[in-house]
């Protein structure tokens, strides 16, 4: 197809299609996304690196998978995650905000969440308007959670979206990773490091 | 669900809204001789409900999560009505139903979790309104009474569809009129009690929720014979107040006035000779427990 879909920045409108049904497809292990693309894992690391670096409220939403010490692989990977905030922490401006906001339930909240401190995938948009994020990584949320969650952002939202997956994969993300493993989580924390100081900061509106 | 089992990440603990931090540290799984007297004091199964102020659905819920025995080995089987609205905020494992389904759901349920656990306690309670459990749902209801189905079944008696504006139910009382039922009732309450007892439920209760320890006392007798014996029944009056014209704050004395002894929520209970060897059981056992207990603390003093 000369014009394939892109996965890109929304807001793309209420009902954007399922990343799926335009063409595209899971990266193979060893393989990763970019807009659909399939690319190497570390191109994909390098662009992911460079998203957080040069936004304005870089931020992880860890799922109920990683919240909670379920066996020695989740705790392993909660650890490898907060060190990736802690790095993005040093590694931007003070005038960037980076963030850790839980999703630690599917289940629709009456009468509501609260935006600053939660995120639910029913409508993940209420969180990324109130703390003006732009761009966001989904990790440990079970996929059709996170699928739900990835349209939904990308229809209404401007946000940059990013998933750290830990089966295949998630062509409803603008970049999306397969197979995670703390390691691969600590692995990105190091391309945010190394490319500190080279990414340009946002700038004021 | 059992503290044992979940933990927090540490590293994620600072994030969580307190509502979960509270689930892991100060709610009561784990504890077999947990209770209503445990509201107050620690966390509650149920967060901000959706029910109308005041409503006796919010109390009998409170009441209920209280008294679960294992609430880390229970999975609820709810039905639309006013307390589907309730679940999405319960700190218990529970699936919705399509409407009148949830004793088929709950039978299938019952069956997979004993093979899938096998030697492990697994309770399943199903609660929905009356309209559920009488009239869309009574084939259900009835089938998995007479198959001696092992587990609980609770109905909340409000005697009327409450949740789609008030039309009539097999429950509602003979005359009455509701906002969607002008012309009144022509036929008496059903007696699902009896017939219960009949379709072979080896514990019956008909009460209000108006006492929290009674509430209690039925919830776990309920369950302890479910898991043992077979079927249990208990069928709560939980006035909806905004269709009978109450107060937020008159729900408590409607029940009290429903409970008197020639009313329609008198105290009633069936329980079968099995039933009642272990649930005779059951209470030396805790008086035994209630004396070692006070000697323990007098030796303490
Ligand atoms: C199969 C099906 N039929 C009808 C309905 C519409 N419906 C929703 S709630 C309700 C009445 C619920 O009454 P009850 O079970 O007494 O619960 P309450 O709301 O009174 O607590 C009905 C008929 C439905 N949701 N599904
Ligand atoms: S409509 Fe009636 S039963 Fe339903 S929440 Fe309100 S008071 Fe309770
Ligand atoms: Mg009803």
């Amino acid at each position: 197809m000369s014009t394939m879909y892109q996965v890109l920045r929304g807001p793309e409108h209420f009902l954007p299609p399922a990343a799926a049904s335009m063409g595209i497809r899971l990266p193979d292990p060893g393989q990763a996304h970019i807009h659909g693309k399939i690319v190497n894992e570390d191109e994909a690391m390098e662009v992911a690196a460079r998203q957080f670096l040069s936004a304005k409220v870089p931020t992880i939403f860890p799922g109920p998978l990683v919240l909670w010490a379920w066996n020695e692989k989740a705790a392993g990977k909660a650890t490898a995650i907060r060190h990736l905030y802690e790095t993005i922490k040093e590694c931007v401006t003070p005038s960037q905000q980076a963030m850790l906001i839980p999703m630690p339930d599917y289940r629709p909240k009456y009468p509501k969440i609260n935006p600053e401190i939660e995120i639910n995938p029913n409508h993940p948009n209420l969180t990324i308007w109130h703390n003006k994020i732009d761009t966001c990584m989904f990790v440990g949320v079970h996929c059709h959670q996170a699928n739900l969650s990835l349209k939904i952002i990308r229809g209404g939202t401007y946000c940059y979206t990013i998933a750290m997956c830990a089966q295949a994969g998630h062509e409803d993300a603008m970049v999306s990773f397969r197979d995670a493993t703390a390691d691969k989580i600590r692995k990105l924390a190091d391309w945010v490091k190394k490319l500190k100081g080279s990414v340009e900061p946002p700038k004021d509106d | 669900m059992s503290k044992e089992r979940i933990k927090i990440a540490p590293e994620m603990f600072d994030i969580m809204p307190e509502e979960y931090q509270d689930l892991v540290e100060r709610a009561t799984y784990g504890n077999e001789h947990r209770g209503w007297k445990d509201i107050g004091t620690s966390k509650e199964l149920i967060e901000e409900h959706s029910l109308c102020a005041g409503c006796p659905e919010s109390m009998a819920f409170r009441y209920i999560l209280a008294s679960l025995p294992a609430p880390e080995d229970t999975v609820m089987v709810g039905s639309t009505g006013c307390t589907s609205l309730v679940f999405p905020h319960v700190g218990v494992h529970n699936i919705h139903s399509l409407f009148g389904n949830q004793n088929a759901i709950a039978s299938g349920l019952k069956r997979a979790l004993s093979v899938r656990f096998p030697g492990r306690v697994k309770d399943v309670v199903v609660l929905a309104g009356d309209g559920a459990t009488v009239d869309i749902g009574l084939d259900m209801t009835l089938q998995a009474w007479f198959r001696q189905e092992k587990f609980t079944t609770i109905c909340f008696d409000n005697e009327l569809y409450a949740n789609t504006g008030g039309q009539e139910s097999g429950l509602m009382q003979k005359g009455f009129v509701a906002k969607m039922a002008p012309v009144g009732k022509t036929f008496e309450k059903v007696k699902l009690p009896e017939i219960a007892r009949e379709s072979g439920c080896h514990y019956v209760v008909n009460c209000t929720v108006s006492k929290p320890n009674l509430v209690e006392k039925v919830i776990k007798n309920a369950i302890h014979v479910a898991r043992e014996i077979g079927p249990t029944y208990l069928q709560l009056y939980t006035p909806c107040i905004l269709e009978i014209g109450k107060n937020s704050m008159e729900g408590l004395q409607e029940m009290r006035d429903s409970e008197k002894p020639t009313e329609r929520f008198a105290y009633k209970e069936y329980v079968s000779d099995q039933a009642k060897e272990l649930l005779t059981e059951l209470a030396a056992k805790e008086k035994e427990r209630k004396a070692a207990l006070k000697k323990q603390l007098a030796g303490q003093a």
